[in-house]
């Protein structure tokens, strides 16, 4: 395979949002959003995507925004994962979220590569899909028509199919701030830490007053919640039994399959050591005695 | 045909392309530029690192219409007043087999060490993660740059 591009498009770079808002009313399908380029030139290469013209953001001012008012965690459309790994912001309000941004790929990929891109992409292995889903973030749509809000927990349809239509896009993602004290940890099983994509990912947010939010990706058709687990844990301090209680609803939770990447009885075993893994990482945390945030916990 | 104009390795160059011309062949076929890679073509290897406004990205997933504007940095640049303090050490400690992925391990140490000038090993490793040495010749690269560390003073 060689390295070009065969396919043929024709690149804008508009400056505002109604000039974009006005190429996706007319090309919709057929227009695609460029920002980081690290998910849709590979699509492209591969014939996945043939888009008639590609659209660049990255001359939208508002979209390079990351902003937090104190409640809020603003993330524009453009911001790209070292951004958020280099924001202190972030890293004190929302260690999880940082901790996975941490995870994915490679620091010449998150120089690129947007969180906003991420979710667009959609892939069941999304690393900042279990973070935002237990943050509860919100998907900030906007199009010629205006705006809407969507929860992180609505947006995801399929393996690369969201809530998007064809004449939207996405802006930014608010992600709220836990009103209390809490501690997260993102355990992400790959082969290597370089780019390897997750074979399992989960992301753990426990709030004060026994309160737990635990989603996966990469073990299921789109990244979600664990309802089960989080109800048998809700309200009660964890324990080793509770644990053991809590890795039987694994297998009622997922439904990984076998790939390139890992077979399935491989999935669902390493689901339930890093769910302990992780539980337990994320208790101490909150108890300010765990491992560091972005310490491998796997 | 478009034209555009960047910053290449401190000096000005415009240069025709299509919209679907690659960053990589642009600076290898057009300019001249010979020292990113053609890898893997999608990301994983590194090989095709370059320097964009300061930061390491993969030239085989940039569009090169995308760099109108902007400022970008091969290795013949960091180079351009003879080997780097690091190049001296990659030579130093034999850092590489074949050299293939010399260039962009280079550049990635490059954005690295100034963000980081006292990195320990495990903080080297993390950052040359997502540049693969296809000779496996990574110890005696790890040992570059923590020889170069200790021993740059400042």
């Amino acid at each position: 395979m060689s390295g070009v591009i065969s396919h043929e498009f024709e690149y804008y770079k508009p400056k505002d949002f109604s000039e974009l808002s006005e190429l996706l009313l007319q090309y919709k399908t057929k227009a695609k959003i460029l920002s980081g380029g690290t998910d849709l030139v590979v699509r492209i290469k591969d014939g996945f995507e043939f888009p008639e013209i590609v659209v660049d953001i990255k001359s939208i001012s508002e979209l390079k925004e990351l902003k937090f008012d104190g409640k809020n965690l603003f993330i524009g459309a453009t911001v790209t994962f070292n951004e958020l790994i280099e924001s202190d912001v972030v890293k004190e309000n929302f260690p999880l979220l940082w901790e996975a941004a941490k995870n994915v790929a490679s620091t010449g990929i998150r120089n690129r590569a947007t969180l906003a891109g991420n979710i667009c992409s959609a892939v069941p292995s999304l690393d900042s899909g279990p973070a935002l889903l237990v943050y509860e973030a919100e998907v900030i749509l906007k199009s010629k028509d205006g705006e809407r809000k969507v929860n992180i927990n609505e947006f995801f349809l399929g393996p690369r199919k969201t809530v998007l239509k064809e004449d939207e896009f996405v802006y930014g993602v608010n992600v709220p701030l836990p009103q209390k004290k809490n501690g997260g940890s993102y355990v992400k099983l790959g082969r290597y830490n370089g780019e390897d994509l997750a074979q399992v990912g989960i992301g753990i947010l426990i709030l004060e007053g026994n309160e737990y939010r635990i989603a996966h990706c990469a073990v299921g058709p789109v990244a979600a919640r664990a309802k089960k687990i989080e109800q048998l844990l809700n309200g009660k301090s964890l324990s080793d039994s509770l644990i053991e209680e809590a890795k039987k609803l694994i297998e009622q939770e997922i439904s990984p399959i076998t790939d390139i990447r890992a077979t399935k009885e491989y999935r669902i075993h390493m689901a339930k050591v890093m769910l302990e893994r992780g539980l337990k990482a994320t208790v101490n945390r909150m108890n300010g005695k765990g491992p560091d945030y972005g310490e491998k916990l796997i | 045909m478009k034209k555009i104009s960047f910053i290449l390795n401190g000096e000005k160059r415009s240069v025709y392309v299509e919209p679907n011309d690659l960053l990589l062949d642009v600076l290898r076929d057009k300019l001249g530029i010979k020292s990113p890679k053609y890898g893997c073509g999608r990301g994983d290897c590194g090989t095709c690192t370059v320097l964009l406004n300061g930061k390491s990205v993969r030239s085989c997933l940039i569009l090169a219409i995308e760099v109108d504007g902007q400022e970008i940095m091969t290795l013949e640049g960091i180079s351009k007043d003879g080997l780097t303090g690091l190049q001296e050490y990659f030579l130093k400690h034999n850092s590489f087999q074949c050299g293939f992925c010399t260039p962009g391990m280079s550049l990635t140490l490059e954005e690295f060490l100034k963000k980081n000038p006292k990195p320990n090993e495990e903080e080297v490793k993390e950052a040359i993660s997502g540049n693969l040495c296809r000779c496996t010749g990574y110890i005696p690269i790890i040992r570059a740059v923590m020889d170069y560390v200790k021993n740059r003073g400042g």
